[in-house]
């Protein structure tokens, strides 16, 4: 029973939800799935310590309320959006923005699509009232309150369709800005669909405009991978780090369909990342990779839920955390393999650097295994830089920091090293490099 | 002027004094020798010189070039030309060895107020030394000492002396783990870098170095002192004598 859901914060959130239910686009059977959605979250309120998957992120005490949603960008907050998106500008993709959780048309890249790509912002398809792809872009898990949240708020997103046997050269990209000065919420929901045998690169970041801070963004993604297919994933969180990011993705793989993800955590006071990765089709492949690089008083948690339900499966995770000041890095990995996964392979390897006394790092993993044939593992560590290495390389001419920055670079590049894409790498690489050198 | 003098030396490492009093002077072009047995004092000479935690001075200086030398950095000394090859060269993985090099000598030459080395220019420079030390390429793209032999680490230490060119050379224990072909080509290597401005002090348990290494003089420690000084002679002497008959003048 959880008997605080009504606290002051409750009833405002509920109030918010009535006033906001207007400006949520969807009627109907959309609007009835947030109403459950909304119940959902009521019911469970905002999760706390005492409850098992949210032990080292409790957003009571960290979040303390959920804001209420921002207001529609106006022109000056998207060229302060404009601003952070061309700091961060990666060549060669095709740009989505999303700019305080509204589709920005006019940042955006929609022209000359690839046969076979479609892409929508989320408004525009549960307005149009799509049958099937609006219940499938706000289906919610309402067992997790803030993916309740998500699906019941969600005030737009990106629906990007990939016919079967199309396979996209340009990667995919899209940002999520916060531009306003006051601090609100928004909330976004993204759908991807890859059909058969297509092949798809997708870039996701989270930026900051100019004065945005404490702001906190809600968003979720859903991707069903078909058969044969490829997804290669690469999230950027570079919030403000006074915000918070409460993220979720839920992804399905066909048979033999590949997923490669890697996310690195440099930027927010506060975020978790939910990701559940399900392989539903026989023979599929999954390589789930992060980082994160963290110090201040930050606290990033990746929470991973790997589903094994067919046999024939091989999942990898490699995680690092690097940890300074009093910052905390949570990294929590459930691999389930169910009755029916045989021959399943999945390891998992997650390693904690902390730079500083204070620092913390937790790792929990957790293998439910109820196959008797498979191959499961995973490892942890947790630990300092080396003082042996540091003096030798200070005893060559490097300066304490700069050995640092070589052997944490080091640390975090078995990760890095799993994103496909050479171009996507050295972003990857570039953003680890620069909160090096802000802390140098 | 002295390149290196070492001055009545006190150190301890956790409550216990290990240098009682050390005093040595090294002059530009000498190779000294410092010979001595397990526990008298000549690798904790060769870690203060160098900077590295964990000791404690509790009397006497370090003067490099008249500067003092212990109220610098390990960096610091490294980049004002102090070079330590190690008795165990660490390996560091993921950090390959011609990104290691090359971020180790910009440091020095911007310490020293010099230009930074472009990569085509230090690509030119490292294949060089490297050719002449028959280090094979490979091995600069692999993690620093990574999987490297007890002899390939030597020459690894030894191709560092050459490419960051330090006044003062300080080999600890340079042949340790080496068999009789890889101390020759690590020995050659080392006397390839004698000149008449850059100095060179090796420290060593067995006389063996010093027949390809000849010095100029020899020191030999015992119980936290130099308790004798000489010619190259005084190695040989030893060989035959052994240590103990210095354990009790000390």
């Amino acid at each position: 029973m959880n008997v605080v859901a009504k606290t002051e914060t409750g009833r405002a959130l509920s109030d918010a939800f009535a006033v906001a239910r207007d400006r949520l686009p969807g009627k109907g059977k959309i609007a009835d799935q947030r109403r459950q959605a909304f119940d959902a979250y009521e019911r469970l309120g905002l999760p706390h310590r005492r409850i098992e998957d949210w032990k080292y992120t409790d957003l009571r005490a960290l979040m303390r309320e959920v804001l209420p949603l921002a207001p529609a960008p106006d022109a000056a907050a998207l060229g302060r959006a404009a601003a952070a998106v061309k700091l961060r500008a990666i060549d060669g993709v095709r740009r989505l923005v999303l700019v305080d959780g509204a589709f920005a048309a006019d940042l955006s890249d929609l022209g000359n699509l690839d046969k076979g790509l479609t892409i929508r912002p989320l408004r525009e398809v549960l307005d149009a009232g799509d049958g099937a792809l609006s219940t499938q872009a706000i289906a919610t898990d309402v067992s997790n309150p803030m993916i309740a949240l998500n699906g019941a708020m969600a005030t737009d997103g990106v629906v990007i369709e990939v016919a079967d046997g199309t396979v996209l050269v340009q990667p995919l990209h899209i940002v999520h800005v916060a531009s306003g000065t006051a601090p609100a919420s928004m909330f976004t929901r993204s759908l991807l669909r890859l059909g058969r045998d297509a092949g798809v690169t997708l870039v996701e970041s989270y930026l900051a405009g100019e004065g945005a801070k404490a702001y906190q963004a809600h968003d979720g993604l859903i991707v069903s991978i078909g058969d044969n297919a490829r997804l290669d994933h690469v999230r950027l969180i570079e919030d403000s780090v006074d915000a918070f990011n409460i993220s979720s993705a839920t992804v399905s793989l066909g048979a033999h369909a590949h997923f490669n993800t890697f996310g690195l955590t440099s930027g927010g006071h506060v975020s978790r990342y939910q990701l559940t990765v399900t392989c539903a089709g026989e023979g599929s492949k999954v390589e789930t990779n992060g980082v994160n690089l963290i110090n201040g008083t930050q606290h990033a948690d990746t929470t991973l839920f790997m589903d094994h339900a067919v046999p024939h499966c091989a999942s990898r995770e490699i995680f690092r955390a690097v940890v300074d000041d009093r910052a905390h890095s949570v990294f929590q990995g459930r691999i389930i393999v169910r009755p029916d996964a045989q021959k399943t392979d999945a390891k998992m390897m997650t390693r904690a650097l902390l730079l500083s006394d204070d620092a913390e790092a937790d790792n929990k993993p957790e293998l439910e295994i109820f196959a008797d044939d498979v191959t499961c593992g995973h490892g942890a560590t947790t630990g300092a830089l080396d003082e042996s290495l540091l003096f030798y390389m200070r005893a060559r001419g490097l300066p304490e920091k700069e050995a640092q920055a070589l052997l944490i670079q080091a640390f975090v590049g078995e990760a890095i090293e799993s994103i496909a894409s050479d171009a996507l790498r050295e972003v990857a690489i570039a953003t680890a490099q620069r909160w090096l050198e802000a802390r140098a | 002027m002295s390149l290196l003098e070492v001055k009545d030396l006190q150190v301890r490492v956790e409550e216990r004094e290990i240098l009682h009093g050390l005093s040595l002077t090294v002059n530009p072009g000498q190779v000294h020798a410092i010979m001595g047995p397990n526990g008298s004092g000549k690798s904790t000479l060769s870690h203060v010189i160098a900077g590295k935690p964990g000791y404690e001075v509790t009397g006497g200086q370090i003067l490099f070039k008249g500067e003092d030398l212990l109220e610098m950095e390990p960096n610091e000394r490294a980049a004002k030309g102090v070079f330590l090859a190690f008795q165990y060269p660490v390996e560091i993985p993921g950090v390959t060895t011609w990104n290691f090099l090359h971020a180790a000598l910009n440091a020095q030459r911007k310490a020293r107020g010099e230009d930074e080395i472009s990569s085509p220019a230090f690509l030119k420079k490292v294949r060089e030394v490297a050719k002449s030390l028959n280090i094979p390429q490979d091995m600069l793209k692999r993690g620093v000492n990574v999987g490297f032999s007890g002899g390939e680490k030597k020459r690894n230490e030894i191709l560092q002396m050459a490419l960051f060119e330090p006044a003062v050379c300080i080999l600890d224990e340079m042949d340790s783990g080496l068999d009789i072909d890889a101390l020759r080509i690590a020995a050659d290597g080392v006397n390839a870098l004698r000149s008449p401005e850059r100095a060179m002090v090796v420290i060593t348990h067995y006389q063996r170095l010093l027949n390809y290494i000849v010095p100029d003089v020899v020191h030999v420690m015992s119980k936290g002192r130099v308790v004798k000084s000489g010619g190259k002679e005084l190695a040989l002497e030893l060989e035959e004598s052994g240590y103990a008959q210095f354990e009790d003048a000390a």
